[in-house]
This record gives structure tokens, sequence and C-alpha cells, in this order.
């Protein structure tokens, strides 16, 4: 009984990882290309996917054309592991291959990102996989493929220095705030994809192995571990990264990406960390916040005062 | 040789069980070209017909298919292995080494890395990448390694490569973005040095 219904399951299975063998092979001979050209867009067949374009095709494509039984998979969509993007895409790899999942940046193997890096330094043997819908940086500059690619060829990119001085000649200051183009190992300008701005200096001498998917684009880049990435700017206006007034009103933490959420109609909001399991990890060791619950609940009324301030 | 002898030949001797092990050659053949030098085992069975090495023959099965024309080298190329890489995985023998995706070679008599597709500058993945088998991948002349994937430098010494390969590497450095990607094969051990990789002699550059 048990070995028919064992057939049964098989004969409705998909292969493992969803993608057949040679899409795959494909995918992987991109992977090995962009790994040594850093920065570079290698173009692949980017197939169909079971979810709309916008969803992460992309980097669904990379992550499973790596993973292996032995991997345990992260899924973070701006940094939260359960938003919808996120909780169906861990969702899809553990039905189409069984892998291992965890929400904790430490215990995963590949980490697959709509827009942000964990605020957790990353270690060797890890992979970051992201989600990428407009991977040219100067897309919006040159709207010619043939164009941007002869501008990548010669290495061309006055247009971007020109596009952040008019960024500086209209507000006083580098209005980029996210997908803030980089210059890899000194030779490919790159869009890091919408992270926030906040997120690139996490891109410089890592120790992972960054890895770009763009599905509806049809392109595949890498960021190879202990490689400089720099962030562009001008000695006169320096490349910065976002700063917060205030910590996260539920771990108190400072110096990370804070999400802002509206919390009535008058005026009421509170900042939290973007980064959900950095938050919970603060938490659990007993870090507290200006409107954590159990503080609010401890009847002195002094997270609610601090958060209407 | 026989029909019937090489047809036994072509049918033996691959993946076990070619996803998972696809999929395992794969992964070592990515963690090899992102930490240039970093040495890496193939955990595969595997026993392609002579004279092809068995890393060789992993790194074929894992990532060569129908779209990827291989060149075979001297001490590479045999009847055998022509048609045990068809049967395996349905490559097309590419007749000039610059038309190949992927070469196999030996390190002692391997051709000049001139001979292979380099890409062009407006899209330089379209190049070949050399698998070359060597004697070792340890003890040789030390090479200094430089570039992305390597913390400051990498010191390696693989044994079986052409006298005169520091000096390719330059010249193919040279061409960057352009150029050609190599991965050292040993036995099921392998390291790959990628065209960003600058290789260097270690007592070139080093006074003590």
């Amino acid at each position: 009984m048990s070995a028919a219904t064992a057939l049964g399951e098989d004969l409705a299975t998909y292969n493992f990882a969803y993608l057949d063998e040679q899409t795959k092979r494909m995918i992987r001979r991109a992977i090995l290309k962009a790994i040594a050209i850093p920065g570079y867009q290698v173009p692949f067949a980017s197939r169909e996917m079971p979810m709309p374009y916008g969803w992460g095709t992309g980097g669904v494509q990379v992550t499973a054309s790596i993973l292996g039984p032995q991997d345990v998979l992260k899924v973070i969509d701006q940094g939260a592991d359960d938003t919808t993007n996120a909780v169906s895409i861990r969702a899809f790899f553990q039905k189409v291959a069984s892998v291992a999942v965890t929400t904790k940046t430490r215990e995963a193997t590949i980490i697959q990102t709509r827009h942000r890096i964990p605020e957790e330094k990353l270690q060797a043997g890890q992979v970051l996989v992201y989600q990428v819908p407009i991977p040219e940086p100067l897309r919006f500059l040159e709207p010619r493929e043939t164009e941007t690619r002869k501008m990548h060829a010669l290495e061309e990119y006055g247009l971007m220095h020109v596009k952040l001085y008019e960024d500086i000649a209209r507000h006083g200051h580098i209005a980029t705030t996210y997908a803030y183009p980089v210059l890899v190992s000194g030779r490919y300008v790159m869009d890091p994809s919408p992270t926030p701005k906040f997120d690139n200096p996490k891109m410089d001498m890592s120790e992972a192995l960054q890895l770009f998917g763009a599905g509806r684009e049809k392109r595949i880049y890498a960021i190879p571990p202990h490689t400089r990435v720099v962030s562009l700017d001008f000695e006169d206006h320096p490349f910065e990264i976002q700063t917060f007034d205030e910590p996260c009103a539920l771990c108190g933490a400072e110096g990370v990406y804070l999400d802002e959420v509206i919390l009535d109609d008058r005026g009421g909001r509170m900042f939290v960390c973007s980064d959900t399991d950095h938050c919970e990890d603060r938490r659990a060791a007993g870090h507290r916040g200006s409107m954590s619950p159990d503080e609010a609940y401890a009847g002195h009324g002094k997270g609610e005062g601090e958060a209407a301030r | 040789m026989s029909e019937a002898l090489l047809s036994t030949v072509a049918v033996s001797g691959g993946f076990d069980d070619p996803v998972f092990q696809a999929q395992a050659v794969f992964r070592a053949l990515m963690d090899a070209m992102a930490r240039p030098g970093t040495v890496h085992d193939l955990p595969v069975s595997i026993a392609p017909p002579a004279p092809l090495g068995q890393g060789s023959g992993a790194v074929a099965l894992a990532i060569c298919d129908p779209d990827t024309p291989v060149w075979l080298g001297e001490g590479a190329d045999s009847e055998s292995v022509r048609a045990w890489l068809s049967f395996q995985c349905g490559a097309p023998v590419a007749r000039d080494a610059d038309r190949s995706a992927f070469a196999f070679a030996r390190g002692t008599n391997m051709p000049a890395m001139d001979a292979f597709a380099i890409g062009t500058q407006e899209y330089p993945d379209r190049s070949t990448t050399l698998v070359v088998e060597v004697e070792a991948l340890e003890g040789g002349v030390r090479l200094r390694l430089d570039g992305p994937g390597i913390d400051g430098q990498r010191v390696v010494g693989p044994v079986g490569l052409p006298e005169d390969f520091v000096a390719q590497r330059a010249a193919n450095r040279a061409l960057f973005p352009r150029g050609v990607d190599v991965v050292l094969v040993a036995g099921l051990r392998m390291m790959a040095l990628p065209r960003s990789t600058v290789v260097s002699h270690v007592n070139e550059t080093e006074a003590g």
C-alpha cells in the first residue's frame, strides 16, 4: 500500500527544485561567468516560473539552480521573513525541493532577498541571492540596450556621475536613496537592486558570495566574496548612508535600518527594525524598545508616553 | 576499438545520480570560482574513459550539454571520450578551440590560452572555460594570487602547468573583462583561476 502511495506521489512531483536539468545547467554556466566577471550582467534564458514577473522570478531561478539537499534556505522580503513574497517563495522551495528552511540569518546557507541585506554580518559559505527588477543601472539614463552595453564595454560612466551631480544641483545633496549605483572591483558600475543605500557598505568585502537574478530582464550578475564595492560619489559630496533619529521601538537597536509604521490617523507612528530576525534576536536577548508590549503591559505607561512625544 | 566495446564504454561510468551529483559538482565549481585558488573536492564517483581524468569528466557532465561545444586537447581526446561525452551529456565536439564553450586539456601540453574564445568587450561571457588536468594542486612552483574573491593574497602551487603559465595569465588578465577562465583538476580535486585573478611568481615580488 505504502509503495503504491509513494509511486503515486513520485509521479506527481517535480524535478528537484522545479527547474529541469538543462535549464539549471544554463543558469549555472551564467553564474560561473558572472562570478568570473564581477558586476557584469550575463544574459540568460530566463524561464517562466509559476509566479508573475516582479515576484522574484530571477532570484527564484538562481536559488533553484544552486540549491542542494543539504542547504538551509532563508527568504526575506524588505528584511522580513513573514511577508507575502517571502512566505510564498519559502513555501515554493519547501514543496519542490523539500529543503530545510529557517528565519535565522546565521543558520542559513542560502538567503534569497528582496531589497535588503540582513543586519547580521554574513559568513563565508553563505550565498545571498538578490531579486532584481531592473539590472541595468544606466537604463533610466539611456533606454537603448545597444548603447548601455557599449557604455559598459568602454567603461563610459560619465552619464551616471552627471545624474548624481544633477541631484546635488537640484537638492543640495545626492538624493538617490535606494538602488544606489556601485562600482564593482574597479570596473563595472552595477545596480545593487532596490536595496536602501544603507545596505551598500555591507556589499563591500563581504564574506558571502552575492548573486543577482533578474527574471524579466534576463540577466544574472555577481559579486564574489572579498571584492571591492564602492558607492559612487564626489570628493566634496561623499557617500553617506541614512541615519535614524530614534532607535527601534521594539528592540531599541541603533544603527540598523528602520521601517516607519503608521499607528493611527493623528500622526502616531513608530519605527521598527526592517530585519525581523535581527529584531526578534535582540528581544529574545532582553533588549527592549520604547513600545515593547511587555513594557506597556507593565503598567507604567512609559512606552506610550515616549511614542507620543 | 570495435563498435560493441565502444558503446559499452560510452554508456558506463557516468553519474549514478545525475541531479544531485551535478548539483554537488556545480556547487564545488561555484565556490572555487568565488574563492580562486582554494581546493575543492568533487564528491562524486565517476569513471570516464581514458585519457579523460575523473575531475574533467565530472565537470563535463555537470555543466556541458548540447548547447556547449567542447574542445578536446591532446591527453583528453580519444574516440571513447567523444562517444562517452556524446552519450552522457550530448555535447558536440568543436573542431576549433576558439569556437568552444569548454575545453579540456592536459597541463603538460595545453595550447596557449590565446587559442581559445575570449568573448567580446560587449559580451565578455562568450568565452571558453579551460579545464586543465594537472599532476597535483599542491607542491609545485609557488604562485601568488590577487583579485576578487581573495582576502589579501593567496599562494598556490599546482604541479604540471606550462612554464610560461604566469606570462600567459598576465596576457589573459590584460584583456579583462575578456579572457579565458581556468579550472585546474587533479583526480577528484579542483581549483579555479577565473580571468579576474592576477597570477604572479612569489619570488618575483617578494623581497624577503
